[in-house]
């Protein structure tokens, strides 16, 4: 996969998902047992291109979910390496069980990608939304899950969790126009934080869509006095440990999510912090645990106070009360 | 292999060795229950592939082998008692049947080195696998087969149908639906539960090449199993079967779905076996 500028430019423009197809058009070329399955999504993750070029490592279940997961965990009990797709809810939810029995409790290898996910897809309603799919997947031990925070981190997460022994869910966040976080290549691997930004007040762990607002959320704060680092937790199973050590010596910690502040980035952040004999309080910021009326993504960003300027608001709110 | 008379008989001793090593288990497991009935009705089904049908060898883990998958998982007694015969599971293991850290549990459980290849209980789920064995087999241009074992009861799951569906669009040639219809679920008759219909019809017009037969008449079964099915479609065999088949206490008598078989039972059993007298 090449990685240059015009590149990283023609992701952030096409989005996540479009990318996604592309990514997997070049692992194809390199990975001989590569099999991509989809349930009727080709167009929408970008696999258009992917399935001309290679039909014999396309599979398309139709509308049928439960039944792609256990097709997919077959191939991969022959040796198969298997990539799966279809928007995030039906990814996930829909088929559930069959991802806790095959990919979980049997541990047939999988990657399964969700595209669509967060609050993107707003104007078709929650039905098409996800904010509940790290919460659910994180409960079935075997797979890590992986949200990136932009398109140039969806390239090198699939290209990581396919050449990883273990399964993997990765979370397709953001909308075409995708905003750039890595304007040039950078050391990716699975588990491991990447902090974006010093600071020394407080620290702003986030994921997916989140980080490039909490950069920006950030930039604000400095002009505010408030140094914020901002760390780009982009595995949210397993939890990077360390970075969370390492920002006990700050003031306050902030996990800033597009997903139910129940069972995502926030909760696993707080379930290792809490085994510390100390450590800073927490903020949680994200879907707050409710289903709100639809609309495009800027209005159900700015509704769920996920801008930058509400996350900066809803940080000064409680750095205040912390800090006299 | 021999003559037909002896494959028949062959089958039929293998048989009456599961039905002796599904005793053995489901006395062992004493106040945990097993599933009995569910089992005893694949006892005929399991052997005919076991002992005649199936490309197996001394290995359980020979790459070139046919494969098997349990759909209906909680008919494992059979399952274990047949990887028994094959020489896979050590007849003392099958003691450890769903007792602490056994890898013989109530429902299969991935253990290549014992032959089962995939862990199944949670029903609708076996044949998908299936499916996907079936693709990656003919991708590598081998001729083996993929026999996948369901329930009647099994076929209220739609997940079942989705698989159906596909599995015929594929044209997958090399799978084998054995569907287990012993006319009863967990409590009460199809009929009562959930009329499932003709499957026969139900599976034919999925697009399977499909035949509906006795279940436990070993020649009928040994004469489908021999004949050389050149159709391009996935075949369906509608097995009509009697739960808790081989005792006179269990027959068609759904309380044997799961429960304990106890001393007296057990001595019963083994006499209609003609095993004590």
């Amino acid at each position: 996969m090449i990685i240059n500028d015009r590149n990283i430019k023609m992701w952030s423009t096409i989005g996540s998902r479009a990318t996604f197809g592309i990514a997997a058009l070049e692992l194809a070329k390199e990975v001989e047992n590569l099999m991509v399955l989809t349930c009727d999504v080709s167009t929408s993750a970008g696999l258009d291109r992917y399935r001309k070029t290679f039909p014999e490592k396309y599979l398309d279940l139709g509308i049928a979910e439960q039944n792609m997961i256990g097709v997919a965990s077959g191939l991969s009990s022959e040796g198969f390496n298997v990539v799966t797709t279809t928007f995030a809810p039906f990814q996930t939810i829909r088929c559930c069980e069959q991802i806790k029995v095959n990919i979980g409790y049997m541990k047939q290898k999988v990657c399964m990608v969700g595209i669509g996910s967060g609050l993107a897809l707003g104007t078709l309603g929650y039905t098409h939304c996800c904010i509940e799919d790290i919460g659910v997947l994180r409960s079935i031990p075997e797979i890590s899950i992986i949200s990136p925070a932009d398109s140039l981190e969806t390239v090198k997460a699939l290209d990581a969790a396919v050449k990883s022994d273990k399964s993997c869910y990765i979370r397709l966040t953001g909308a075409s126009n995708n905003p750039i976080v890595y304007e040039k290549d950078y050391k990716f691997e699975i588990g491991k934080s990447i902090k974006l930004r010093e600071g020394k007040d407080l620290t702003i762990f986030c994921s997916g869509s989140m980080v490039s607002n909490s950069l920006l959320a950030a930039k604000i704060l400095e002009q505010k006095k408030i140094s914020a680092k901002v760390v780009n937790v982009h595995t949210i199973k397993p939890i990077d440990k360390k970075a969370i050590d390492e920002a006990c010596s700050t003031k306050l910690i902030v996990t800033v999510e597009e997903h139910n502040i129940i069972g995502g980035l926030g909760s696993a952040v707080s379930e290792y912090k809490s085994l510390l004999p100390s450590s800073p309080q927490q903020l949680f910021l994200g879907i707050k645990d409710n289903y709100s009326k639809g609309g495009t993504y800027k209005f159900l960003q700015e509704k769920h106070r996920l801008s930058p300027e509400k996350i900066v608001e809803d940080i000064l709110n409680s750095y205040s009360k912390i800090n006299g | 292999m021999g003559s037909k008379e002896n494959e028949i008989d062959n089958i039929k001793k293998f048989s009456l060795e599961l039905r002796k090593n599904i005793l053995e288990m489901a006395f062992s497991a004493g106040a945990s229950s097993a599933h009995l009935g569910g089992a005893l009705s694949i006892v005929e089904i399991v052997a005919v592939l076991f002992s005649f049908k199936m490309k197996l060898n001394e290995n359980p883990e020979w790459n070139e082998r046919d494969r098997f998958i349990l759909s209906k998982g909680h008919a494992c007694l059979a399952y274990y008692a047949a990887l028994c015969e094959k020489g896979y599971i050590n007849k003392e293991d099958l003691k450890t049947f769903e007792k602490d850290d056994s890898n013989l549990l109530g429902h299969p459980v991935i253990n290549k080195k014992l032959g089962i290849d995939f862990s199944n209980g949670s029903l609708g789920m076996g044949l998908s696998l299936g499916i996907g064995v079936a693709i990656s087999l003919m991708k590598k241009k081998k001729n083996n087969n993929v026999f996948v074992v369901l329930g009647d009861g099994e076929c209220n799951e739609g997940s079942v149908w989705e698989a159906a569906m596909a599995a015929s669009h594929f044209r997958l040639k090399n799978l084998y639906a054995i569907i287990d219809n012993n006319s009863f679920q967990q409590t009460g008759s199809n009929e009562n539960i959930m009329n499932t219909g003709s499957l026969k019809k139900k599976w034919e017009s999925f697009g399977w090449d499909t035949v509906e037969l006795d279940g436990h008449d070993v020649d009928q079964l040994h004469s489908f199993f021999q004949s050389n099915n050149t159709s391009d479609k996935p075949k369906a065999i509608v097995a009509k079967t009697v739960k808790g088949k081989g005792f006179s206490f269990s027959e068609n008598n759904n309380d044997w779905h799961h429960s304990v078989l106890t001393k007296s039972l057990y001595e019963t059993a083994l006499k209609e076996l003609k095993l004590i007298k």
